[in-house]
């Protein structure tokens, strides 16, 4: 504890509203005996189809269960064996049951917790919905940021000395997603914009169980606990898709089955979707989850939140009927390029959480991997940050830095002045997204992805003359809408700019057209590289590979 | 597809350019599953773009959307529009200064809920090193509950003694303090006990219980008041009438 720091919180929403909330299934660390570090090593790098950084997922393992025990100090209430020992639950491609959860809300109650937690800090000052809106950089390094104050308006340069994003994912830029209104990658395009890559945008997570008409989540502890997945004819169709044989209905078998990963599971329902084998609904095509073998009294113990959901957006009890879901955007892997220290290319720079890529989650992440990613990297690039402001910075230009900040205001003010332009917010996203589902989906091509780079970059172009139609101070959403759609043109760019690049299948890239993993080739980062005009450059750089050399990603029942 | 076409009267005031709020009329082609958020976004989206709001997760646990829908408070993502007939009128939480639109100013509820401390003040010093706190699911139990709270504030715009005594600590910031009271691993009650058992804690409260009815996440904060004034008597009869009770 360094009580004479100066930290500034700064968020766009009130901190306990951060997505971190909607978490429901858990976060992944080793404790119990059965299980090991090794076990957790290898099931992250099959898991992320050998992209993670073995070095990186080391780390991140043996740090994982001392990050969950800080917040059971700090009194998270996680869910207890009857012995009062800390519970966890199976996860999907999690061959130990490693997942630490507080019932159907353990990301809620993190969040909370750390919130919480952080009010018996004096030196944590909070500037609570405060939207970021530029990095101010000088001479190669990060010297501080611009916000805009929600309630006044007012735009404020905070000067600081070293900066930690932990802005979150990006999933808005699809249409279908279980991310919240705030995530916008607003952060991912800060880091950009001043300069650092963003890695392995083109690796983009669906979740398979999402509700069909909002893509709120249901949890994957719903086929944890023993759910299954059926199609229209009522078959368990992942057994033909490489995740057999079939194992008995509620006795879940870890790893395979309803318990592969996410990516897997989400590609069979795209196959079965083009054989016709789904169920039609009125909000599209969908798969059923079937939940009602295990009983009212267990889905009530176990997933009380996944019956609240269902019975209330979609009208359906998972007690007396299956429930139609389908897959929905959900996690992006790629992000801000770190290294494993959590620190930037840019000095004073750091990243951590889904805004980052460390890589940990290489090609696909492991469900509940990353709740325990946001702490474990949370303090390294708190570290990170106090190591390099011990170590002296050098004295910075201040009114190159001042500058700076009066340009991003300029910027700001030329948005707010510009009339005449007659492009729409709301228009813009709604392509932008249309182009996402369509071409950056679950199954990508090339003929596809070079017209969804085309058309992002017709739809940047555009994006310069978008008129706000809110010009007042306070509150003004209009404004904040039109910041948060251009860091989502820019991050899209990057997916589909990225995705193009990569002509290979991995993890949750998969192309119609490269369908095979090409290690020769592509066992790399992609790193995207902002160009004011023009799409970004594309380079790669070599993944770490310490003790796990490419190997295959089994997910059938019978290597165990 | 069931669609129909709903009346929202939606409460606008813009600090800026308004002397006085009013009340502005929106027609919005809804479906039948929709919530008033959803309603309200596509007001944003296709009508207005300068109505204000907050909102972010639509699953009812960030928090953000809580507003008086018809005069009660709700959060926008649990109300369900087939629940409605005629007009919905819709207001900011009660009780609170409004910012703009239907954003209110929650300054008071932050503060409150940073006086009564609601974090674990260890009972025993115990490193991390030595491993987890025991918990059994009993003792678990008996705080749960209470932890589920989201901070939407429905309960302050619910209840009468707020609305009346603004000093009033509230349901959800005692319902906190009283989480980590009950939690066996915590050891701060005394210090929580000054904020909470005061003439601005529970003695405010004349257990209407509003908030409980309100409440999104059946938390029942007029349980936890009632359980903090049963103990709060039982310490003041310990400290007053049997001094010698006391360890
Ligand atoms: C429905 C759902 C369920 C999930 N379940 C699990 C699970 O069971 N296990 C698991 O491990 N993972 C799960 N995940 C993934 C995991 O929850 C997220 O990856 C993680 O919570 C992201 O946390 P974060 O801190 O990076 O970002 P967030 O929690 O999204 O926080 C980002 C913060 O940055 C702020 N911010 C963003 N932009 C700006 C700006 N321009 N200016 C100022 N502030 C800004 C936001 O206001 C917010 O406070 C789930 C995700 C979802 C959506
Ligand atoms: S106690 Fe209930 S109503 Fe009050 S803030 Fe918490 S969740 Fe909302
Ligand atoms: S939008 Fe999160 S609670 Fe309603």
């Amino acid at each position: 504890m360094r009580p004479e720091l100066k930290i500034a919180l700064v968020s766009k929403v009130y901190p306990m509203r951060s997505h971190t909330c909607a978490a429901e299934g858990g976060a992944a660390g080793v404790i119990k005996s059965d299980d090991s570090m090794d076990h957790h090593f290898h099931d992250t790098v099959g898991g992320g189809d050998w992209l993670s950084d073995q070095d990186a997922v080391d780390f991140f393992i043996r740090e994982a269960p001392k990050e969950l025990l800080q917040l059971e100090h700090w009194g998270c209430p996680w869910s207890r064996e009857p012995n009062g020992s800390v519970a966890v639950r199976p996860f999907g491609g999690m061959k130990k049951q490693r997942t630490w959860f507080a019932a159907d809300k353990s990301g809620f109650h993190i969040l909370h917790t750390l919130f919480q937690t952080s009010l018996k800090f004096p030196s944590i000052q909070r500037f609570d919905e405060y939207y970021v809106t530029d990095l101010v950089v000088d001479d190669g390094r990060c010297c501080g940021f611009t916000a805009i104050e929600m309630r006044s308006g007012q735009i404020k340069f905070f000067r600081a000395n070293a900066v930690i994003i932990a802005s979150g994912g990006a999933g808005r830029m699809f249409p279908f997603t279980t991310n919240g209104a705030i995530k916008t990658g607003d952060g991912m395009a800060l880091a950009y914009r001043a300069g650092v890559p963003l890695k392995d945008m083109e690796f983009v997570q669906y979740h398979p169980t999402g509700l069909p008409n909002t893509g709120t989540l249901l949890t994957e502890a719903c086929r944890g606990e023993g759910g299954i997945l059926v199609n229209k004819n009522g078959r368990r169709f992942l057994q033909d898709y490489g995740m057999g044989p079939e194992t008995p209905v509620g006795q879940p078998v870890l790893k395979t089955m309803e318990l592969g990963p996410r990516d897997r599971v989400s590609q069979a329902f795209w196959h079965e979707q083009k054989k016709g084998n789904m169920v039609p609904t009125r909000w599209g095509d969908c798969m059923m989850l079937d939940l009602r073998h295990l009983g009212e009294k267990k889905i009530d113990e176990r997933l009380p939140l996944v019956r609240d959901m269902a019975t209330s957006y979609l009208g359906v009890d998972p007690v007396t009927d299956p429930v139609p879901v389908r897959p929905v955007v959900h996690y992006m892997m790629g992000g801000i390029d770190t290294d494993i220290r959590a620190a930037t290319s840019l000095a004073g720079l750091y990243a951590a959480g889904e805004c980052a890529c460390v890589s940990i989650n290489g090609a696909n992440r492991l469900g509940s991997n990353s709740l325990t990613e946001l702490l474990v990297f949370g303090r390294r690039a708190a570290i990170s940050a106090i190591e390099y402001l011990d170590g002296g910075t050098a004295v910075a230009n201040e009114t190159a830095v001042t500058a700076g900040a009066d340009a991003a205001q300029a910027r700001l003010r030329e948005l707010f002045n510009r009339s005449g332009g007659g492009e729409t917010i709301a228009g813009l996203r709604k392509e932008m997204m249309a182009t996402m589902e369509e071409h950056a989906g679950i199954y990508r091509s090339g003929e596809g992805l070079e017209q969804a780079c085309s058309t992002l970059a017709g739809l940047r172009r555009r994006y310069a003359s978008i008129e706000l139609h809110d010009k007042t101070n306070v509150y003004n959403t209009d404004l904040l809408q039109a910041l948060e759609l251009g860091a989502m043109l820019d991050c899209a760019e990057a997916v589909t700019v990225s995705a193009l690049a990569r002509r290979e299948s991995r993890g949750a890239h998969q192309r119609l057209d490269f369908t095979a993993r090409d290690d020769t080739t592509y066992l790399r980062h992609s790193l995207a590289s902002y160009r004011n005009a023009g799409p970004p450059a594309i380079g790669y750089s070599d993944v770490v590979i310490t003790r796990s050399p490419p190997g295959v990603r089994d997910y059938s029942g019978e290597q165990k | 597809m069931s669609e129909r076409i709903v009346e929202l009267e939606v409460l606008r005031f813009n600090p800026e350019t308004d002397a006085e709020p009013r009340f502005q009329r929106y027609s919005v082609p809804c479906m039948n599953e929709w919530v008033v958020l959803d309603a309200l976004n596509h007001v944003k989206e296709a009508i207005d773009p300068t109505l204000s709001y907050r909102w972010s997760c639509h699953m009812a646990v960030c928090g953000s959307c809580g507003m008086m829908i018809n005069g009660e408070p709700k959060l926008a993502c649990k109300a369900f529009l087939r629940a409605y007939d005629g007009v919905i009128r819709v207001e900011p939480l009660a009780n609170f200064p409004i910012q703009r639109d239907l954003v209110t100013v929650i300054d008071d509820f932050i503060t409150k809920l940073k006086r009564v401390k609601p974090y674990l003040v260890p009972k025993s010093d115990q490193p991390v090193e030595a491993g987890e706190f025991r918990q059994t699911p009993a003792e678990l139990k008996r705080y749960k509950q209470y932890t589920l709270c989201i901070n939407c504030m429905l309960c302050y715009a619910a209840c009468p003694e707020y609305a009346l005594v603004p000093k009033f600590i509230g349901p959800a910031a005692i319902s906190l303090a009283h989480r980590y009271n009950e939690d066996s691993r915590d050891g701060g009650r005394e210090e929580r006990q000054q904020e909470i058992a005061s003439g601005e804690g529970v003695w405010e409260c004349s257990f209407v219980g509003a908030c409980s009815e309100v409440c999104p996440e059946h938390v029942d904060p007029a349980g936890a008041l009632q359980q903090v004034k049963i103990r709060s008597t039982v310490d003041w009869y310990q400290e007053h009438l049997m001094p010698w009770s006391k360890k």
